[in-house]
């Protein structure tokens, strides 16, 4: 099984997560910026943060033959400072510019208030003038049914591309817009706090694979890289066949994080049609 | 040991996701039972038997008061699938 984590928060992660990651099959990751557990004070935070990810970690990736990109943006909670969040938005261009930065990431709303909305446009504003991918976040438990309906008030403003656009964090109760309004969506398995390995298959069956990416997400928090496995195996284990494993789990990632051209990893089929499911 | 509002705090994430997986199976039966044209199973000890006992274990956790312990209520009514 060849597997790509589309969003992936290393710096927060030891090396034994790579190292594991890799014998499970996982050949690339992407890593969005987000909040650091703290808010941060100055532009040269975010722009030393943003060389770590950009520089450092695919160093650290490669060591387990493990592909690293990343993304940059100004977290919601941060967004809640505007002047800062304008200054590190003029960085951009300079982190676009480098070999494995794909787009603006993760931009997206927290408690929706007016300075993380306006935060969100100026984000997917710069995305779109650069040509760049979005990753969005949304809200957290109570907050992420009416932020999700802000996100996609605030896009439907915009003229934006939508298939360069990604929701992440989607649930029961948000996919379906968002999958209608023509956006790519994402779930991220958590232990609690967000989608589970089950529900996430459950997803898969009811609305179909395309346009969708499955992540772990994985940070300083309660998070584990390895609900992505975890939900391969239920997804298997539910009578899909690998090649339709790898249509979601690898391919799909392929299909979005591709339309970067820096991301070169191609889609791939190892079965012909027709092989045998695993047996349930 | 934790007071009665800690109790509910420390573990009111947990309960959540517990829940809400618990809705995913029902709803995952229901779209089953849909794509079989509505056929249930109606074998003694399967699964029918298994899904009312959950509904009476849901029902036993939903009341307000339970005389005894819920876990062994839940484990009793358990025993019988």
């Amino acid at each position: 099984m060849q597997i790509i984590q589309p969003h992936y928060h290393a710096i927060a992660r030891t090396a034994q997560d790579y190292e594991r990651m890799a014998m499970s099959g996982v050949v690339a990751v992407a890593e969005p910026a987000f909040w650091a557990g703290f808010d941060r004070k100055y532009p040269e935070t975010f722009i030393d943060y943003f060389r770590q990810i950009s520089e450092f970690e695919p160093t650290r990736a490669a060591q387990y033959g493990i592909r690293h990109f990343s993304w940059v943006a100004v977290n919601p909670k941060e967004a809640e400072n505007p002047v800062l969040t304008r200054e590190v938005l003029k960085t951009f261009p300079e982190f676009f510019a480098k070999p494995t930065v794909l787009g603006v990431g993760e931009t997206g709303l927290h408690k929706s208030t007016p300075n993380e909305c306006a935060a969100l446009e100026a984000h997917v504003d710069i995305a779109m003038k650069h040509g760049q991918l979005v990753l969005i976040h949304t809200p957290h438990l109570a907050d992420k049914a009416h932020g999700t309906k802000r996100v996609l008030e605030v896009l439907a403003g915009m003229n934006v591309d939508r298939e360069r656009i990604w929701i992440d964090h989607v649930e029961e109760h948000t996919i379906r817009p968002c999958l209608d309004a023509g956006y790519w969506v994402g779930f991220t398995l958590y232990p609690i706090t967000k989608c589970s390995p089950k529900r996430a298959v459950d997803m898969l069956e009811k609305y179909g694979t395309e346009r969708i990416l499955v992540n772990s997400s994985a940070d300083w928090g309660p998070s584990d890289p390895f609900t992505l496995q975890e939900c391969i195996l239920e997804y298997r284990r539910r009578g899909h066949s690998l090649q339709d494993a790898i249509e979601v789990f690898h391919n799909n990632p392929c299909r979005f994080l591709g339309q970067n051209p820096k991301f070169d990893i191609q889609p791939i089929r190892v079965e012909p049609a027709g092989e045998p499911a695993l047996a349930g | 040991m934790l007071t009665s509002r800690q109790t509910v705090e420390a573990y009111f994430l947990e309960a959540r996701h517990m829940l809400l997986e618990v809705a995913a199976l029902l709803d995952r039966h229901a779209a089953a039972v849909a794509r079989e044209g509505g056929a249930t199973d109606g074998s003694s000890g399967g699964s029918a038997d298994k899904l009312a006992v959950l509904r009476e274990a849901l029902a036993v956790l939903a009341a307000d008061r339970c005389a005894g312990e819920r876990t062994v209520k839940l484990l009793e009514l358990f025993a019988r699938v």
